[in-house]
């Protein structure tokens, strides 16, 4: 892992529009003024329950919509824009692997079909070298040879998955937006592919944006970790300080509610924190800090104003106006 | 079947006929439920556990499924054996179940009150109840789940729910009236992570104030140990290890238990193992002797050929492995 930035995310927002409320329209705030960057060489973990946004800053940052305010650059570039106006030579060195590899692999074309059409037009690879290729990348994620030949149906979900990842690489690419890649899959095939995963990465030096709602699953795969509520990222931090010290009221809430299997564990899981209600539509996002109606710690001026991202130590990142100077001492009164 | 003994499943092979044969997916399973034990069943996609639950409400695809082998004991009666008068009052008064998806357990066209009501109506023997007193139950019912306005509530249509609540709503249900056994089917695993966590809490409360015996059918070890008194370990149609919960995860024995617990992710860090090689057999031509035994890293001779007992080994630790024989 190095220090040099690959991408970075200014101010992005991303709404959708879902309907009209007395002539005006209702936005759905998805993203919601995030900053992040992600360095070289190191695996960025996006968390959050369903409809957090996660999903959707990942697609933003691949080109599959375009922002609706605000910046991306990739390695020093302004790619602030769907993925039709980007270069070619930007579709090769970004790549994604989706959560349902049942629904993002065509049932109809044969395993080969699926990994010439990135060597084609990314690697320009023509005639006998595609077949050569094709093997050498089965290899790389542990399939043998005469897959090649069979269909998406006709392999299990761990090897769909594996292919997916195999499509993902073949045009050689340095950054990887992995969308809950093992969401849908058993733990002891989750297993395999989060070591594969990982392995390739040390191999070929790639950068990863690993969407997870899996926080014990991001401890073990994350350099840095961000948690994102309602649009928003409420704590932002380097894995291991995250997991010792987490601070925002609702990355200590997902703490405790995950079921763990250890005595160890357990004693890891913060104390006194039961999860209450559930998460407000992002159509009617709560008014100051979103996560308020929620909050068994809010004060008045949660409901009022929004808190502000502050670095309380250096690379750990809160919005939570307990940890803000501004209303420092109005917290201690109240 | 011992005085305590509620439920006990000996023996059970379920059949799926498909084109071709029958999938042989239950092969022997045998299952114990106490009066008040609250018991987890574990296993990956494809296991046999929801068939196993089927099988025990009778609810198999009539047509599509046969029991060659087996027997299903509640409360001293076999179920397989029951007229439908008699399996009607088991499922009304006797067994409720939630399951995974409370949108699809949820009919869409009428409102919350329509088949909560129904559900009360169903379990009151005499079949005819006051208007009044079904709907005080209701929301009686509504209230012990933990949901707010019940009255409203009442009018309500699921699509008007969230998630969370819709899975409330199934609770109240299966709770409106005194069971013996609840059977609970993934009840959090279409939730995200906080919300499962106040659904199992709830669940967790409710059988304990009616002393209700509860499954807990889950993938998730973590929500097992959390939840049950009791862990059984499922793998492709076979009960392959039961203990107590602390004692499981203190000293897992079976070789599929081990692995399983060494490829779940930890809160604590350090790595995943490797997983365990190769897949869930195929049921149609399923492997001679243990059915784990082609990805068994400890596999001996024997494991190919014969089908290994349930050892016992000590303070009802079981365990399906020849390993284990003493």
């Amino acid at each position: 892992m190095s220090n040099k930035e690959i991408l970075k995310i200014e101010h992005l927002k991303k709404y959708f529009k879902v309907g009209k409320k007395q002539g005006q329209p209702v936005f759905l705030k998805a993203v919601d003024d995030i900053n992040l960057s992600v360095y070289e060489g190191e695996t960025f973990g996006l968390v959050g329950e369903s409809g957090s946004g996660k999903s959707t800053t990942a697609y933003t940052v691949i080109g599959m919509y375009r922002p609706t305010s605000g910046k991306i650059y990739y390695k020093g570039m302004d790619i602030s824009f769907e993925a039709a106006k980007r270069p070619q030579s930007l579709k090769k060195d970004m790549q994604i692997v989706f959560q349902d590899p049942g629904s993002s692999l065509n049932p109809r074309q044969t395993i080969k079909q699926i990994l010439e059409l990135p060597l084609r037009l990314h690697r320009k690879i023509r005639g006998k070298d595609i077949e050569q290729t094709v093997i050498e990348l089965l290899q790389k994620v542990e399939l043998p040879p005469e897959y090649m030949f069979k269909s998406p149906p006709a392999i299990g979900g761990g090897e769909k998955q594996m292919v997916a990842i195999a499509r993902a690489l073949a045009s050689a690419p340095s950054f990887i937006v992995l969308d809950e890649p093992t969401s849908a899959l058993d733990v002891s095939i989750q297993a395999k592919i989060i070591n594969k995963i990982m392995d390739l990465q040390k191999e070929m030096g790639l950068t990863y944006l690993f969407i997870t709602h899996d926080l014990s699953l991001m401890r073990n795969v994350a350099n840095r970790v961000a948690i994102m509520y309602l649009g928003k990222i409420c704590e932002l931090a380097s894995a291991t300080e995250f997991y010792k010290k987490p601070l925002h009221p609702y990355t200590r809430m997902l703490l405790a509610s995950i079921p763990v299997v250890s005595d160890a564990e357990e004693e890891l899981k913060p104390r006194k924190i039961a999860s209450t209600g559930e998460i407000p539509s992002p159509v009617n996002v709560p008014p100051g800090c979103g996560f308020h109606p929620r909050c068994p710690e809010k004060a008045k001026v949660c409901s009022e104003v929004v808190p502000e991202m502050v670095e309380v130590e250096p690379g750990h990142f809160v919005s939570c106006h307990q940890f803000s100077a501004k209303f420092a001492d109005f917290w201690k009164q109240s | 079947m011992t005085e305590n003994g509620l439920l006990q499943i000996k023996n059970l092979h379920v059949w799926y006929k498909v084109y071709g044969g029958y999938l042989k997916v239950l092969d022997g399973v045998y299952f114990d439920v106490n009066k008040g034990e609250r018991v987890g069943l574990v296993g990956e996609t494809g296991c046999g556990k929801t068939t196993t639950m089927k099988a025990i409400l009778r609810i198999l695809p009539e047509k599509d499924s046969k029991i060659p082998e087996g027997e299903i004991h509640f409360k001293g009666q076999d179920i397989l054996k029951m007229n439908s008068s008699e399996l009607q009052k088991v499922r009304s008064q006797g067994i409720a179940m939630i399951f995974q998806d409370p949108t699809a357990a949820l009919n869409p066209v009428f409102t919350i009150g329509d088949q909560l009501s129904e559900a009360i109506k169903v379990a009151f023997s005499s079949g005819r109840a006051h208007k009044e007193t079904v709907k005080q139950a209701a929301i009686r019912a509504l209230k012990e789940a933990r949901l707010p306005d019940q009255e409203r509530l009442l009018g309500n249509y699921p699509i008007q729910l969230s998630g969370g609540m819709r899975q409330r709503v199934c609770i109240s249900m299966a709770v409106s009236t005194p069971r013996d056994l609840l059977i609970a089917d993934e009840p959090g695993t279409s939730l995200d992570v906080t919300i499962q966590d106040q659904i199992l809490r709830l669940l967790n409360e409710l059988v304990e104030k009616k002393s209700t015996s509860i499954i807990l059918i889950t993938h998730s070890l973590g929500v097992a140990r959390e939840m049950t008194d009791r862990i059984y370990v499922m793998y492709a149609g076979t009960m392959v290890e039961v203990a107590k919960s602390k004692e499981l995860f203190r000293n897992p024995l079976h070789p599929y238990t081990l692995g399983l617990l060494s490829s779940i992710p930890k809160l604590s860090g350090g790595g995943i193992a490797r997983g365990i090689p190769g897949r869930i057999p195929d049921y149609l031509n399923p492997p001679t002797g243990c059915r784990f035994h082609p990805r068994c890293p400890q596999a001996l001779p024997e494991c190919s050929v014969q089908k290994p007992g349930f050892y016992d080994v000590g303070d009802g630790h079981k365990v399906a492995c020849f390993l284990y024989k003493g």
